[in-house]
């Protein structure tokens, strides 16, 4: 009988998990504290609070943050409503869609809607001019603005609101509407006196999420802001890296972020925490959907439309300037050109050693990243051993710091020996796997519930180790979770950009930095190009998996 | 002419500065040379140069030594200069040849002996004194301006602004684009020229025009081409030019108080990882042949004396230029970006 290696195994991960964390934030509160000379200070953080440039993007970025929530709140409430309670037709493409929609990285949504709606080379301006025969000086939209940056912002966080929404309304019991219909309340009263009070604590859950999202968002600014002439708080870190960098003054803007950020989610899991009483006890029939009756085409027609926001509008201006060779005009039969998709794929030489580097990174992390979270998520699941809890609390902790914060600490924490990884892909691997554990272990962990124990308890009965109970009966048990987690990470890591454009070097670029770099120079046609390329990564990675996610699915008897 | 050797001695103060050479040997392109470098089989070159001549100017190279792949890193100057001092602090060596438009980096590298001087016969006979360090630490690869540049199509050209000082005219708020010198080292050099010129008053009026701020020089050309703005009130003119020669609807303007002269130099690296394909790629730029690419392609101007200006451009000696101080701009660089981010907001 082999030696039982699950306490070893504990204290490896667990002290794999601190190392992890503790680096970089470590780094991060020391050097924030201390002087040029090494000497220990308040003096970073004096001189941002009393410092205009940064006040003011701190302040700009809460408005921002707020406007956002209230945005995707007021958004994804109504539609997660109408595809999940009511026979809206389309209903089921509608959810798939606006989950399609969380595909796009953030910056990529943002360059197409400069696309769109910069004042006055944007292409629905020119249509509105078109139109309505407003001079040439005269914008409809004005996407260099605050307000414009809240709409895209809010375009790609929206979606994850509406999940949150439209899952719960799912789960929400039907037997209490049917109940107030059969007290003679008619479908509105029902939806305003019972839906929506059942569905206030997941809609502040979103909220939150949604706030965290924007506070924490780099890649949207980043395109936006500057021309727009004010910075976030993430975009005035990330300048804190250009020359003359200030590491120290970036690492003390990273703090507040990070504080927000704690307490924030703190927020989230009391509201989330609530959510219980919506489904107290008891098996409940399917919800019964509401009739629309006539508002049925209007209320498709809506959802649709709010679906071009994100996905419709920017990916035809997307095409559109792939193949065209000046961005602001619509590509025709005599114009289309191949010369963007040319220069991308045969001249400029970032391009292939970047998606070498990327696809790379993508699949080590997502390997390394659900095996992780896979024994976190089993030792935890299991209560293995003990102090489980402290593992659960390690593997999310890295929720509460966002990307820019993370790229910061970490090369704060990897330029210095022992461990000097900064120009190795190894710390974008860290960052990446880092990044993305909190999601992957919820993942698997809650996978893990659905798992009895009673298999796992046969296999140690008959002698078999935890390891080998976990990779034999377990594991296979949980492919289909474990498969979906492994693309949920790939998926991440081919679009981060805020961690990635701290760590990255000239040797160790990533797609999502070279179109961060093309965008300083303005090539628009090269980063249409790179970013459909790039989707389409994606969603072949998606498609495959759930083609192997349909296979049968073992059930555990219980 | 007088004024063009007065403009090119203000401008390259630091290639003249000393009288005292110390310049290398000139090393010749042996073929012992082409095979060592062959051997490396590659080399990386950092610029600051638009993709659309610099990705070309690799491409040729390549064609002209079979085996030899150039890996072009681009991003403006200011980035550039970031992410060289981050990559050889932290000891990662990967450039081989850096190229920007920020001459005072090169003042600073020269100082903190990360450059490796080297010259060929050829350029040491045919690049004038003031077109190279006088120790052979870097040489001037090209020389373009920061110029003012306008949509025909959105201005017509009686409207057209003739200088600096007409742009702050009320009618072109929200009409302007321009460059940031914390990230470019074309509006770096550009802005250090104007401050002095015109004064940082002139910067307080523009900013309050509502310009577009974008980050590279190379920017405002693409933005005026795509009818985003009316007037770049900066832009290296390489562009225009090439975008007007294309048939976009774009007209240059050389401003009455002068236009920003911006020397590109290029230096190899010591630390290099590719030392001979580096020799040889700076070899092959600053010959008659690879400067009269660079002219074909873009109509910047050479250093090559054997090389002849593109015709259908303005000669350099017919424009009205201000001087170049790199010293100067390498002192007061941080306090340059921190007024112009108090000003612009970012």
């Amino acid at each position: 009988m082999t030696r039982d290696l699950s306490r070893p195994v504990l204290i490896a991960v667990s002290a794999l998990l601190a190392a992890m964390i503790a680096l970089p934030v470590g780094w991060l509160l020391v050097v924030s504290l201390t002087d040029k000379e090494g000497g220990a200070t308040l003096a970073n953080f004096v001189a941002l609070f009393t410092d205009p440039t940064f006040v003011d993007p701190l302040i700009t970025t809460l408005i921002i943050a707020c406007s956002v929530s209230v945005i995707c709140c007021l958004v994804a409430a109504p539609l997660g409503w109408l595809v999940a309670r009511t026979d809206m037709p389309l209903a089921r493409t509608v959810r798939t869609l606006v989950m399609a929609s969380l595909v796009t990285p953030p910056f990529v949504g943002a360059i197409a809607w400069e696309m769109l709606a910069a004042p006055n080379s944007g292409l629905l301006n020119q249509l509105w001019r078109l139109i309505s025969g407003m001079p040439p000086d005269e914008a409809l939209f004005d996407i260099y603005s605050l307000a414009g940056l809240i709409f895209v912002i809010s375009c790609y966080t929206f979606p994850y609101v509406f999940i949150l929404v439209a899952n719960a309304l799912d789960r929400m019991p039907g037997e209490l509407e049917d109940a107030s219909s059969m007290l003679g309340a008619r479908t509105w009263q029902t939806a305003r006196r019972i839906t929506v009070p059942l569905a206030l604590p997941t809609l502040l859950a979103g909220a939150l999420v949604a706030f965290l999202q924007a506070l924490n968002l780099f890649g949207s600014p980043a395109i936006l802001a500057i021309p727009a002439g004010f910075h976030t708080l993430t975009t005035r870190i990330w300048s804190l890296f250009q020359f003359p960098p200030k590491p120290e003054l970036a690492a003390a803007a990273s703090v507040p972020l990070l504080v927000l950020t704690i307490l924030l989610l703190r927020a989230q899991a009391m509201a989330l925490g609530r959510r219980g009483y919506a489904v107290l006890g008891g098996k409940y029939g399917s919800p019964r959907p509401i009739r629309l009756g006539w508002l049925r085409g209007p209320a498709v027609a809506l959802a649709l439309f709010v679906l071009a926001m994100p996905l419709f509008l920017p990916y035809a201006a997307l095409f559109n300037s792939a193949f065209s060779r000046v961005a602001s005009r619509i590509v025709t039969l005599e114009t289309i050109t191949l010369h963007n998709v040319r220069f991308t794929f045969l001249e400029l030489s970032s391009t292939m050693p970047a998606l070498k580097n990327t696809f790379l990174l993508a699949t080590a992390s997502a390997t390394l990243g659900a095996l992780l979270a896979l024994l976190i998520a089993y030792i935890v699941a299991r209560k293995a051993v003990r102090g489980h809890r402290v593992l659960a609390f390690l593997a999310t902790a890295p929720l509460a710091i966002p990307g820019i914060v993370l790229g910061v600490g970490l090369f704060l924490a990897y330029t210095r020996p022992p461990l000097a990884l900064y120009g190795t892909l190894w710390i974008l691997l860290i960052a990446f796997v880092t990044i993305e554990l909190p999601a992957a272990y919820q993942q698997l962990g809650s996978a893990f519930h659905a798992v009895h124990p009673e298999l796992e308890e046969a296999g140690r009965m008959l002698g078999a180790t935890r390891l080998r109970t976990l990779a034999d009966i377990t594991a296979p048990l949980l492919r289909s979770a474990v498969i979906a987690t492994w693309c949920f990470i790939f998926v991440a890591t081919i679009r981060e950009l805020s961690a990635a454009v701290i760590l990255f070097t000239s040797e160790t670029k990533v797609l999502s930095v070279l179109i961060f770099d093309l965008k300083e120079s303005g090539d628009v046609g090269a980063i249409a190009v790179l970013s459909l390329s790039m989707v389409a990564i994606t969603t072949i990675v998606i498609a495959a998996a759930n083609r192997l996610h349909v296979r049968p699915q073992m059930r555990p008897a219980t | 002419m007088r004024r063009r050797s007065l403009v090119a001695a203000g401008l390259l103060l630091p290639f003249g500065a000393r009288v005292l050479s110390a310049a290398p040997a000139p090393q010749a392109i042996t073929p012992a040379l082409v095979e060592a470098a062959r051997k490396e089989g590659k080399v990386t070159y950092y610029t600051a140069m638009d993709l659309s001549v610099a990705e070309p100017v690799a491409r040729a190279f390549e064609a002209k030594y079979p085996g030899i792949k150039v890996a072009v890193e681009r991003t403006g100057a200011e980035r550039l200069f970031n992410r060289i001092g981050q990559e050889v602090g932290s000891n990662i060596k990967r450039v081989d040849v850096a190229n920007s438009s920020d001459a005072a980096h090169f003042i600073v590298w020269k100082r903190q002996g990360w450059l490796q001087p080297f010259l060929t016969p050829d350029m040491a006979e045919n690049l004038p004194a003031d077109q190279r360090d006088p120790d052979g630490a870097f040489v001037n690869q090209r020389t373009h301006l920061s110029a003012i540049a306008y949509n025909t199509s959105l201005v017509k050209p009686e409207d057209a602004p003739k200088g600096f000082n007409d742009l702050l005219d009320p009618k072109y708020v929200g009409k302007l684009v321009k460059g940031h010198p914390g990230y470019s080292g074309t509006i770096m050099t550009a802005t250090h020229q104007l401050s002095k010129a015109l004064g940082w008053a002139w910067f307080e009026k523009l900013a309050k025009q509502k310009v577009l701020q974008v980050q590279s020089a190379t920017e405002p050309p693409k933005r005026i081409e795509a009818g985003e703005r009316a007037v770049a009130v900066d832009g290296s003119d390489y562009l225009f030019w090439m975008a007007k020669e294309r048939g976009a609807p774009i007209e240059v303007v050389h401003a009455v108080e002068g236009t920003p002269q911006i020397s590109n130099p290029m230096a190899i690296f010591k630390a290099a990882p590719n030392p001979n394909a580096a020799r040889l790629l700076v070899a092959w730029i600053m010959s008659a042949e690879g400067q009269q690419f660079i002219v074909n392609l873009s109509g910047q101007y050479p250093a090559h004396k054997l090389v002849k200006a593109k015709a259908g451009r303005p000669a350099l000696a017919s424009i009205k230029t201000l001087p170049e101080d790199p010293a100067e701009v390498e002192k007061s660089a941080d306090e340059i970006k921190t007024r112009y981010q108090r000003l612009f907001k970012v």
